[in-house]
């Protein structure tokens, strides 16, 4: 049986490769299962988000239909009167005028998309927004009581054509015929569609549109003509082609998409280290046999191959498990989930899952990429040992002296240390992520001169007990092997501590943040949800003369497109003095303003976003005029992400007569209980329609939302730790496993198999107690760049810094606890064999 | 077959182990050196096989200057030429006995049914499925007695093969050793300690401070 050299060496290559993984398939198939978790989770947190953004942007763009621009106001509504310029402009074919609402529905919590078109210009431009009526009323596209569901929206509402619905309007409701359907509308896509004039009028839209979508002539240059089309409206309205819905629809949910796509990284990140461990153990452990290849004729390329195709196997295998894994995790949750995540930037969105090879292929390149890396430093010692050093036995620790060099580490955690001062990049925390991972590697890189300071220091104490000499000693004097172990510690426990402390000071943050901006006594909202429900004057008048109650702080909320491309503003009208903004607001900066001039108060969001800086005098789209106004302080704010902007409430009428407002704080008269006032306050006209809350009960139910957005955070973080853990239990047991000669020399010399474990269990806890002492001073700087550079960049907002320290405590305990059970676990399997064979194995 | 020519090293602490070493194997011959613990003996073995290299002096196998090669080339020529038998057995556990003795006809991508031929040589017949964890120190031995003449190598270099065995067992080894490396046609050099196991080269020779010399 001849074979070809390169056949020859692939079946030495076999042989190497499946006797090491019969001789210890435990080890292979943790190594195996870290990977293919990894990037389960990995892959299925993206296919999750792909979907649900994808769903998302395309019911977005189905408003837009085959149009090539669409124009839109600065504020939500804009003067109809700019419909028949851009209808009879030169250029454009088609224009199709359309009114966006978000209605309020008593007793739910999330509005329904009232869509009004024209519709015969939308059956051009927007034929999926055209609704289908019965076969016996063909005119009901235009009759004025009539509105075209979506099957979500029958679905919600638990009717069918011809039942009805009811809406919102100020106090009042209107009572809708549902006279068709939306064929052609997305899976969980809640619309109705009703005639234009029929929705100005039912909802006091009169002569507002919301948008006009415009088809332009071919041969038109569509730049050009975008450009013209804006300078020539004055920036009073927005001229957005299909790129800019993308780029907006993309920035609502990117930050958070990428973030928790990283989260999941992690888990991969610990399954490399995982690799890095099991592989250089085995190396190690094998250091000899390579040894011998290398005398018989292997060559050091040959060598290096075969140790990384090791890894890569392991990787290659893990990787394709996980691509299969993800997939089936992604439908499952979006079968029982939907699309949400927990972070409610997809509401209600039913996204279809769809297998995308490429994204496959790039976290199964991620997977084998991290397992090729973890097996790298391995296979380079492997390959360049010196054979005939290598061969005498004893010379295990040499094959790590190399990481006891202090200077690649040293060099990396400088890097990682400026990086944090890099801005982000195209609105991401890119060099606060690769800070994070330059530290953590680093960090880890330094542990084996570290350890060998610390227990060379420890073995000085002066100690007549020999256990612990031995104990002291090996730690010392192997700093590398305990280097290893140590790394698997510090790299789950520092990631942990780095998370518990972000997620504790966000949590913390937004607790005290939730009692500085709810000082009254109640809160009143004109409906949970949407933009059609709000407050008259005289309504006001009634709220304000109701008994039992001293002050009342009305707030209107309405929103401002300040940038295309980018989500709209929060713009928020209510009583504030410039003297006493403080008290009003969670103010983080103020200056003096000129006495004449316009104040208004930006969160954090609108300086990074719009580079709204304290004293500066900007412009505001309000009521169809640019208005000079100056930032008179900046305020924290968790609850908008893109930007909020406060302004008095008289200054806010003064400039746009709107008097209507959506929410009201109330304090109360001393001796007034909350719940007398809402009786009160129910029993007028409207009262039964408005929303009531008292600050405790808003607190609790904001604290709710948070935590459940942060399931999918816990879960990842616990699946990152568990890998973890299954890293230090791997590791541990090999280099116990791998001692079973030195300790089958001990029980020669006397030493009891009690006292044995009880050395396998101190190395173990020291070890763990080590690297939860670095792991908590590296996840404690890993958490201070997540607190002060990720999330800012990411998210526009800051947060004080809150240790958690109950919780900490208590996962070190659990780790370390798992730490000396794991030891003894495998120092109990390592004494089972014969103390005689122990000594005379050869390897 | 070799020749050894001036042979000067010293370890990297400054102390010299080997001091003008000369000798010229012929083809088929089978030579034990004896000497101190720590005069070098290893090192000889080491630098013959270019694993190591000499500080000055020059090693010629089957007429190459083994200076004159690279690390890959030397690790071709022991792939193909040469043989090794050491103390500590180095048998891969996780093979099979046929698998270890066939790993040299891998590495030159020869017939692999000679390993079973081999190992009815040295006395293991039938037992090519078996791990080495199955056999004693003997056995082991023999075991690798067979990888190192399976490829038929010019050369076995021996670092103390039986320093491990018990008197009978490392009597018999000796025996096989030598049978093989008759019917192979193949040179030896033999380090050992053993004045038992010198006997049974055809020459013995004394490595000290002063060179290599016939006893």
């Amino acid at each position: 049986m001849r074979l070809s050299r390169l056949g020859s060496l692939r079946q030495l290559s076999c042989w190497l490769l499946l006797g090491e993984w019969r001789a210890y398939p435990l080890r292979a198939l943790t190594a195996v299962a870290a990977i293919a978790l990894g990037v389960a989770l990995g892959f299925a947190i993206d296919l999750i988000n792909t979907a649900a953004y994808n769903e998302f942007s395309a019911a977005a763009r189905s408003l837009s239909g085959q149009a090539d621009l669409e124009v839109r106001g600065t504020q939500p509504t804009f003067d109809e009167r700019y419909y028949p310029m851009l209808a009879t402009r030169a250029g454009v074919a088609q224009a199709s005028p359309m009114l966006v609402l978000d209605a309020a529905v008593s007793g739910q919590t999330s509005p329904l998309k009232i869509i009004g078109v024209d519709v015969m210009r939308a059956a051009a431009l927007t034929p999926d927004l055209v609704g289908v009526p019965v076969a016996d009323r063909p005119f009901d596209t235009l009759a004025d009581d009539a509105v075209f569901l979506s099957p979500a929206a029958m679905a919600w509402f638990k009717t069918r054509v011809g039942g009805r619905i009811k809406l919102r309007v100020g106090t009042n409701s209107v009572s809708l015929r549902v006279a068709g359907g939306l064929v052609r509308a997305r899976a969980g896509q809640r619309i109705g569609v009703m005639d234009i004039g029929a929705a100005q009028w039912r909802f006091q839209r009169i002569g507002q549109l919301s948008r006009v979508v415009l088809k332009l002539t071919e041969g038109v240059n569509l730049m050009a003509f975008k450009s013209a089309l804006a300078r020539a409206t004055q920036g009073q309205l927005q001229v957005l082609q299909s790129a800019d819905e993308t780029s907006r629809s993309a920035s609502l949910s990117r930050a958070y998409r990428v973030n928790l796509n990283v989260l999941a990284l992690v888990a991969l990140f610990t399954g490399a280290f995982l690799v890095f461990s099991t592989q250089a153990l085995s190396v190690i452990r094998r250091r000899s046999q390579f040894a011998l290849l290398r005398v018989m004729g292997v060559t050091r390329a040959q060598l290096l191959r075969q140790v990384v195709l090791e890894g890569g196997m392991v990787g290659a295998v893990g990787a394709a498990l996980g691509i299969v894994g993800g997939y089936a995790l992604a439908a499952t949750a979006l079968h029982f989930f939907g699309g949400d995540l927990g972070g409610g930037y997809f509401p209600g969105v039913q996204p279809a899952l769809q297998f995308a090879p490429l994204r496959a292929g790039v976290f199964f390149t991620l997977g084998l990429a991290v397992a090729l890396l973890g097996s790298a430093a391995p296979a380079w010692e492997a390959a360049r040992a010196p054979a005939a050093q290598a061969l005498k036995s004893g010379s295990e620790e040499g094959a790590l002296a190399q990481l006891a060099n202090p200077w690649p580490a040293l060099v990396l955690l400088l890097t990682g240390a400026l990086l944090t001062l890099a801005p982000p990049l195209d609105d991401l925390p890119i060099f606060g992520y690769l800070a994070v991972a330059l530290l953590l590697i680093g960090g880890i890189a330094l542990m084996p001169r570290l350890a060998g300071a610390v227990f060379r220091w420890l073995q000085h104490l002066p100690t007549t007990h020999a256990i612990t000499t031995l104990v002291l000693s090996r730690l010392a004097n192997a700093p590398g092997q305990a280097a290893i172990a140590l790394g698997g510690v510090l790299a789950s426990f520092s990631l942990m501590v780095a998370m518990a402390i972000m997620v504790a000071s966000f949590r913390v943050s937004v607790d005290d943040w939730l009692s500085h901006v709810l000082p009254a006594d109640v809160y009143i909202r004109s409906a949970a949800s949407g933009n059609t429900a709000a407050l008259s004057p005289a309504e006001q008048a009634m709220i304000a003369r109701t008994p039992g109650i001293a002050r009342v702080d009305f707030m209107r909320l309405t929103q401002l497109n300040l940038d295309p491309a980018r989500p709209a503003v929060a713009l928020i009208a209510r009583p504030i003095e410039v003297s006493t903004a403080a008290n009003a607001l969670p103010m983080v900066q103020t200056v003096a303003v000129p006495a004449h001039s316009l104040p208004i108060w930006v969160s954090e969001a609108m300086v990074d976003l719009y580079g709204f800086s304290p004293g500066k005098q900007v412009r505001l789209p309000l009521a169809g005029q640019w208005r000079d106004v100056v930032v008179a302080g900046v305020w924290r704010d968790y609850a908008r992400q893109f930007g909020a902007i406060q302004m008095r409430l008289a200054d806010y009428r003064s400039l746009t007569g709107d008097t209507a407002i959506n929410d009201a704080g109330l304090w109360l008269q001393p001796g007034t209980t909350p719940a007398q006032a809402i009786a009160r306050l129910k029993v007028l006209s409207f009262g039964a329609a408005l929303e009531y809350a008292e600050p405790g009960e808003i607190r609790t139910v904001s604290l709710k939302i948070f935590d459940r957005s942060f399931v999918v955070t816990y879960l990842l973080e616990a699946v990152a730790m568990v890998i973890g853990l299954f890293g230090i239990a791997a590791t541990f047991s090999a280099q116990i496993l791998a001692r079973a000669k030195e300790f089958g020399m001990l029980r020669h010399i006397g030493v009891t198999r009690r006292q044995v474990l009880g050395i396998l269990a101190a190395e173990g806890g020291l070890l763990t107690l080590m690297g939860m002492a670095v792991g908590f001073v590296l996840g404690w700087v890993i958490s201070l760049i997540l607190v002060f550079v990720v999330n800012p960049q990411s998210f526009h907002w800051r947060m004080q810094l809150h240790v958690p320290w109950g919780l900490l405590t208590a996962v070190a305990a659990l780790l370390l606890l798992a730490a000396v059970l794991t030891a003894l676990i495998a120092g109990r399997s390592a004494l089972s064999g014969s103390v005689v064979r122990a000594v005379r194995e050869d390897w | 077959m070799l020749e050894l020519r001036h042979l000067t090293k010293s370890y990297t602490t400054g102390r010299r182990v080997l001091n003008d070493v000369s000798y010229s194997l012929a083809a088929g011959e089978f030579v034990a050196v004896m000497g101190d613990s720590g005069v070098g003996k290893s090192t000889l073995l080491n630098l013959i096989a270019g694993l190591d290299s000499p500080d000055a002096g020059a090693i010629i196998v089957d007429g190459i200057d083994m200076a004159a090669l690279d690390d890959n080339a030397a690790t071709q020529l022991r792939r193909a030429r040469m043989g090794f038998v050491f103390q500590a057995f180095h048998v891969l556990p996780h093979l099979t006995l046929q698998q270890n003795v066939a790993l040299p006809l891998l590495l030159n991508g020869a017939d692999l049914r000679r390993a079973d031929a081999m190992l009815e040589a040295v006395g293991l017949g039938g037992r090519g499925a078996d791990f080495p964890r199955q056999l004693s120190g003997g056995e082991m031995q023999r075991v690798a007695i067979a990888r190192a003449l399976v490829h038929r190598p010019a050369l076995v270099l021996a670092d103390e093969p039986t320093g491990n065995l018990d008197p009978d067992t490392a009597q018999h080894i000796l025996l096989v050793l030598r049978d093989e490396l008759r019917s192979n046609g193949a040179s030896a050099v033999m380090v050992t300690h053993s004045h038992a196991a010198a006997a049974t080269a055809d020459r013995v020779l004394i490595l000290s401070q002063t060179g290599l010399r016939p006893a």
